[in-house]
């Protein structure tokens, strides 16, 4: 721990490609953040935006042909970018930990579920394989499993989606991480268990006091978990701000393109206004602004210069030349 | 439902499928759907919501069948396709015999090929709904053979492009193959293979659910405008309860193959009765953060019971608040609350 910050996770100007037969796809353009302790980051964006990208880069976890080209993540004032993949092996599940979409793929089917969360007990900490065991079924009853001295004996398949995804949060917390990432936690889930898990989740966190990025693409999900929100588009953020500021004062295009098109309580017997056009090509990115070919609002100068965050308000930004009133009049005329 | 309405399109009354499993040596029968009567009009959309496994996706294939169903009786625009033959009483008891066996009408199973000019099915995954060896134009084509709706090549071709345009593909792409479009446009063809016969009716089973956000409002917008201008009925299944209310003029709910509360889709939403609505709604994450501050979700214990060990009653009161003994002796059928708001509850 070098120098002390407030902030407990800092991205800055990270970068990630994937190398393919079909040439360099920029999945992640220069994103920025930081994460103070204790707060929820939520990162939402539409497939092919980037988010999940962004959280995979953070944990070194991409797939072969992708690689961070720049940038750095600092974990208490260090870059881990620099760190061994010994390190990382070290880092990952101490410090931060992930959870993905699907639990089934996500979890070995071929051991029980208490072997799993014992070999991460076993992994970090200089437990004994009784104590693991202890710790194993203390994590499961956390987490709302009932009878978990029966489930650690139990094999993935025969327990129910909502279990397994909280075994998945159990095995991810077993070691006390500063930063949970949830990468899209209950998408595959029903509403009544994607209530139970999110529900699951703020408690935790009251309880733990870890820091939570929440990546997601359902925009209710969004408005009652974060203190701030990162919404992304062509893996670059649009806009950042609270859950106020993105839902009552969007000030980029596309937050209000997203807005308009989804159903809400409110514009029930309205039709809703959907986002023209079809999602980005990562491989074939425009020049400018990336959203400008599906922007109703797009003028000449989204065509050739990518807008940088332009402040809003406090700690609300929005990468959209609408914003800039010289921009904006210069058109006008 | 005994309102005998002759203005319904399709009725389906005490419709059941079941599904055979196998337990060791004896097969069990699953029940998928148990007993399920509902009606929809002309034009009308029948938004049907559940959770996964609550049998929605098999009522959609049943109805069309696509599976033969176990018992019940669908009739459609007034011609009955299928009638296992279990005759009804007007208290919608079920009329057997001294020893207990029910006493069996007129038994009708009907040739499907006909009609399924006029019901038609929209997929959930338009990835894979799609043969990847046709070009759209036989993707689209395809039912057109099938009915031998056309007399010249001709006509095929311009059947076909006039459909692509009334789902807003353009005629310049019919000579591509699907992996060539995106996840949006993928479901405006299987939207227009659907439409290809010109139906009536069409079941829409998750068929926005695999859309991004942005994509998902074009083509909700697509169905309703579809609608408009021709007048089909669809019964639109999926899990997203704001998509559905968005769309739908009714929904129902179903729970463990049962069907738990059918209403008007604002009614259903301003007042819902059955106790596993009132959870799912609450459940639902609202995309506005101020109510989603003011609300309180009812957070449902455990998980949905196996439907091979379905729980004795309501199979909704192992999770149910209100739950009493009566629930655990008898299935409550669904009774009519006034304006046509449908409940199958005991206690509400």
């Amino acid at each position: 721990m070098s120098e002390e910050s407030k902030y407990l996770l800092e991205v800055n100007d990270l970068n990630t490609s994937f190398f393919t037969d079909a040439g360099e796809v920029k999945a992640v353009n220069g994103i920025s953040f930081k994460l103070e302790p204790g707060k929820t980051l939520g990162i939402v964006g539409e497939s092919g935006s980037g988010k999940s990208v962004s959280a995979y880069s953070i944990m070194q976890i991409l797939a072969e042909t992708g690689r961070v080209t720049g940038g750095e993540v600092k974990f208490r004032g260090e870059n881990i970018l620099n760190y061994s993949e010994k390190q990382m092996q070290k880092f990952r599940g101490e410090k931060i930990s992930i959870i993905f979409q699907d639990p089934m793929t996500s979890l070995n089917p071929v051991f029980t579920v208490g072997y799993q969360l014992e070999e991460a007990v076993l992994l970090h900490t200089n437990k004994t394989k009784e104590e693991a065991k202890k710790r194993a079924i203390e994590m499961l009853t956390l987490v709302g499993v009932n009878e978990p001295e029966s489930r650690v004996k139990q094999y993935p398949h025969e327990l129910s989606g909502g279990m397994r995804q909280r075994v998945m949060i159990a095995m991810a917390l077993c070691c006390e991480p500063d930063v949970l990432i949830a990468d899209e936690p209950t998408t595959a889930l029903d509403v009544t268990i994607q209530a139970q898990i999110l529900e699951l989740m703020q408690d935790l966190q009251k309880k733990l006091g870890m820091a939570i990025i929440m990546v997601t693409h359902d925009l209710g999900v969004i408005a009652s978990m974060c203190d701030e929100i990162m919404v992304m588009y062509g893996g670059r953020v649009c806009e950042r701000g609270t859950a106020d500021d993105i839902f009552y004062r969007p000030a980029h295009e596309y937050t209000k393109g997203l807005l308009r098109s989804i159903p809400r309580h409110d514009n029930m017997n309205e039709k809703l206004v959907p986002i023209g056009g079809t999602p980005i090509n990562l491989l074939n990115m425009p020049e400018g602004c990336a959203f400008c070919p599906r922007c109703d609002a797009a003028m000449k100068i989204c065509l050739t210069e990518k807008p940088d965050e332009i402040q809003i308000g406090d700690g609300h930004t929005a990468a959209c030349w609408m914003n800039i009133k010289e921009a904006f009049e210069a058109q006008e005329v | 439902m005994s309102e005998k309405e002759t203005k319904n399109l399709l009725e389906v009354s005490h419709l059941k499928q079941y599904f055979p499993v196998s337990q060791g040596l004896h097969k069990v029968p699953l029940k998928a759907v148990d007993d399920i009567s509902f009606a929809i009009r002309p034009g009308e959309t029948l938004g049907l919501v559940g959770e996964s496994g609550c049998g929605k996706t098999t009522v959609g294939r049943t109805l069309l069948r696509l599976y033969e169903p176990t018992a019940g009786k669908i009739t459609f625009d007034g011609e009955v396709l299928f009638d296992s033959g279990e005759q009804y009483d007007e208290n919608d008891k079920l009329i057997v015999d001294a020893t207990g066996r029910p006493i069996y009408g007129k038994k009708v199973n009907k040739d499907m090929l006909p009609y399924r000019k006029e019901m038609q099915m929209v997929f959930q995954d338009p990835y894979s709904s799609l043969n990847p060896r046709m070009t759209v134009e036989d993707i689209i084509g395809e039912p057109l053979d099938v009915h031998k709706l056309y007399s010249s090549k001709a006509e095929r071709r311009d059947k076909i492009l006039s459909l692509m345009e009334l789902v807003g593909l353009n005629a310049e792409h019919a000579m591509r193959y699907a992996h060539e479009f995106s996840g949006g446009q993928r479901q405006r063809i299987g939207i227009a293979r659907a439409l290809a016969v010109d139906p009536k009716f069409i079941v829409c089973d998750e068929a926005v659910s695999a859309l991004d956000v942005s994509i998902q409002a074009q083509v909700v917008n697509m169905f309703e405008e579809l609608q408009e201008k021709l007048g089909v009925a669809y019964l639109f299944i999926a899990h997203d309860l704001l998509v559905v209310h968005h769309i739908s003029d009714r929904i129902a709910v179903m729970y463990l193959g049962r069907m738990m509360e059918i209403a008007d889709a604002d009614e259903l939403n301003n007042n819902p009765m059955h106790p596993y609505t009132l959870s799912l709604l609450s459940a639902v994450p609202i995309p506005d953060p101020e109510t989603a501050r003011k609300s309180s979700r009812i957070v449902l214990e455990g998980d949905v019971p196996s439907p091979l060990h379905m729980p004795s009653g309501c199979p909704f009161r192992t999770r149910c608040k209100y739950a009493t003994e009566q629930c655990a002796m008898e299935m409550p059928q669904l009774k009519d609350r006034g304006n046509g708001h449908f409940v199958a509850c005991h206690n509400k």
